[in-house]
């Protein structure tokens, strides 16, 4: 008898039929008593060598991955060889534990420390966690924790993903992601979508599927179907090879609705590195250029005329006329600079970050504004610069003043605070445009911490007080003829992209990846429909409600797979 | 410290046996510079203080290296030797 089928929320479309492979479970704590072991000193090279061969292992494939994530598992391998961590060990082999359980034990001692530290020390118990459970899951012979290895290609089903599970992640053989837990902005979404691969997240009962079982999942619907008969698998997959279809000829150029009201469709890029990539995907510009990729890792700021040089590369990229949003700095306390650090706080997330650490370090600012003022001047595509983390009229007009100082004509503000929604206006007339950030406007609008996976629901940016947040500003755009943008997760949604194009959304900014289906969507709908499905969204009671009405109201969705 | 700036102390503090490193912060215990755990427990930010100390032979060329790496690296100014 076949299965009942699981339903979860599609966050990236696309259907996908594979045996399942799960990631592995949690490696078990070793039991504390039991048959003392024979011999203390086998117990205890045991132990040394499971450490050995997990920090050659974590090497290994921080030279297969590379960039940040290699930083992550040389240290992770580092920790493995910690001298301090083999002496207790040893203690703990020498009183009779055995191999597995000593290794346990000396990691708790760190474990508790640095868990009770800073914020960012308290992230790193988790690297330190997968570094004791990989030693662990070789002395008892359970499977690694980690991505599956099958050898052939899998629908990936885990609890959860993150970041460095992904890692070593092999892109040509996960069919599908299916997630138990997680929403819409998790790492498992974001990777998904950015692989072009379908992915079903927050799908319950996920986690009880068998590996090796076939499941159809559906990207777009949320299905995920276990043990699929021939017809519906043959079916989904047609759906998905006409979504395809019309994908490819879906038109490649500007952004606009079935009516022709222009939509602009931009990409978020992390560098010139990235730009490739956003001009494949038929981008009219960047709608969001992140800068910290040119000050991170370094004990003063770059010189102007280096970042000159990166600004002009990405501007020289799009074509005259295109805009390019440039985003001056955003240190944080999650990713602290030496030079703006703001030393200890008991909030990071709600300290001195985005704006407020440059107001207190005005050179910083000085130079990043003058390089885009030179490369605005000399380069080929218009270079707007906005400032992240503005709560204020004060805080806009600020900007705007130290912009011009450096012969930027365009000005903004991310919009990411409450206060700098509810008073759009206010802050509006003192900016020349808007880009809202979805992520931190939920965080904050929310008082739910991005980085804390028990939140992870409120980050959901289908989330009404959300839209509300975003219809204000799109308001303020409207009245003061200014133009409002949206950045984050929630522009590369298409669904949702209707949303914010009727609740006045000029430009919608994503990943590179989301552009075609958004453009697609769009183009299927008049701005008449996107106002409708706007303010159906506004008026349902919760997130997954706002989904369900807009996905049922907008049928071209349902017919592309979306 | 950034991960990868804690790997590579506490790599280079390594090196200097038999020479033992130490660092410390904030007048606290003193920890042994070659122990990534001991050394990331500390929470060293850039800007912040560290006292090195060393003993055995060797000692001298040991700190002078240890602290060449702190100051170019970081912005973490040793407080002495």
């Amino acid at each position: 008898m076949p299965e009942p089928a699981l339903r979860g929320v599609g966050v990236s479309p696309g259907v996908a039929v594979g045996p399942v492979a799960s990631m592995g479970a949690g490696v078990p704590e070793p039991p504390a008593d039991g048959h003392p072991p024979p011999n203390p000193a086998a117990e205890a090279e045991a132990a040394a060598a499971a450490l050995e061969a997990v920090a050659a292992d974590l090497e290994a494939r921080g030279e297969r991955a590379g960039g940040d994530a290699a930083d992550v598992l040389q240290a992770q391998a580092m920790m493995a060889l910690d001298p301090g961590l083999a002496e207790k060990v040893e203690q703990a082999t020498a009183v009779g534990r055995t191999a597995a359980r000593a290794v346990f034990e000396a990691f708790a001692g760190y474990r508790e420390e640095l868990a009770e530290a800073s914020q960012y020390l308290a992230a790193r118990v988790a690297d330190l966690d997968d570094v004791r459970d990989r030693a662990v899951a070789r002395l008892l012979g359970v499977p690694m924790p980690g991505v599956p290895d099958p050898g052939h290609p899998f629908v990936l089903v885990a609890r959860d993903l993150a970041p460095a599970d992904t890692a070593a992640l092999d892109r040509r053989t996960v069919l599908a992601f299916v997630t138990e837990e997680g929403g819409p902005t998790s790492h498992t979404a974001i990777l998904a979508r950015s692989l072009g691969v379908p992915a079903v997240v927050g799908c319950a009962g996920a986690s009880g599927l068998a590996d090796g079982v076939q499941v159809l999942v559906d990207g777009g619907s949320g299905e995920v179907v276990p043990d699929p008969a021939e017809a519906a698998a043959a079916a989904a997959t047609r759906r998905d090879a006409a979504r395809r279809a019309a994908l490819a000829g879906s038109p490649s150029g500007p952004g606009a609705t079935a009516d022709g009201q222009r939509v602009l469709l931009l990409a978020n890029v992390r560098g010139p590195a990235e730009v490739p990539d956003a001009l494949a995907a038929g981008a009219e510009g960047v709608g969001l250029l992140r800068t910290e990729f040119l000050f991170l890792d370094r004990t003063e700021p770059p010189a102007v005329a280096e970042q000159e040089r990166a600004y002009r590369q990405v501007l020289d990229a799009f074509p005259a006329g295109a805009k390019v949003v440039i985003r001056t700095l955003d240190a944080g306390a999650d990713k602290p600079l030496a030079f703006l650090s703001p030393g200890d706080e008991p909030n990071p997330a709600l300290g001195q970050r985005g704006l407020r650490a440059v107001r207190r370090s005005p050179e910083v600012l000085a130079g990043q504004l003058e390089a885009v003022g030179r490369a605005a001047a000399a380069g080929r595509a218009e270079a707007w610069v906005m400032a992240p983390m503005v709560a204020t009229a004060a805080e806009a007009a600020w900007f705007r003043d130290q912009a011009r100082h450096q012969g930027v004509a365009m000005a903004g503000v991310m919009v990411e605070v409450p206060a700098a929604a509810l008073l759009a206006e206010a802050v509006l007339a003192e900016a020349d445009f808007a880009s809202i950030g979805t992520n931190d406007l939920a965080q904050y609008t929310y008082a739910a911490d991005r980085q804390v996976s028990g939140l992870a629901a409120f980050q959901d940016p289908w989330q009404p007080a959300l839209l509300a947040l975003v219809a204000r500003v799109g308001e303020a755009g409207r009245s003061l003829g200014k133009p409002v943008g949206v950045c984050g997760e929630a522009a590369g949604d298409p669904l949702l992209a209707l949303v914010l194009a009727g609740l006045g959304a000029t430009s919608l900014s994503m990943a590179p990846a989301a552009l075609a289906e958004v453009r697609l969507l769009l183009a299927r709908h008049t701005m008449e429909d996107c106002r409708r499905l706007a303010a159906a969204a506004l008026a349902a009671p919760d997130a997954a409600t706002a989904r369900r009405r807009v996905r049922e109201a907008a049928p071209a969705a349902t017919e592309l797979g979306l | 410290m950034p991960e990868r700036r804690a790997v590579d102390f506490a790599r280079l503090a390594g090196r200097q046996l038999p020479v033992r490193v130490m660092v410390a912060k904030d007048g606290r215990e003193p920890v042994e510079a070659r122990r990534m755990l001991d050394v990331l427990k500390l929470d060293v930010l850039g800007g912040q203080e560290v006292l090195l100390s060393a003993e055995g032979e060797g000692a001298e060329r040991a700190l002078d290296e240890m602290v060449a790496f702190v100051e170019t690296d970081h912005d973490a100014k040793p407080a002495g030797a």
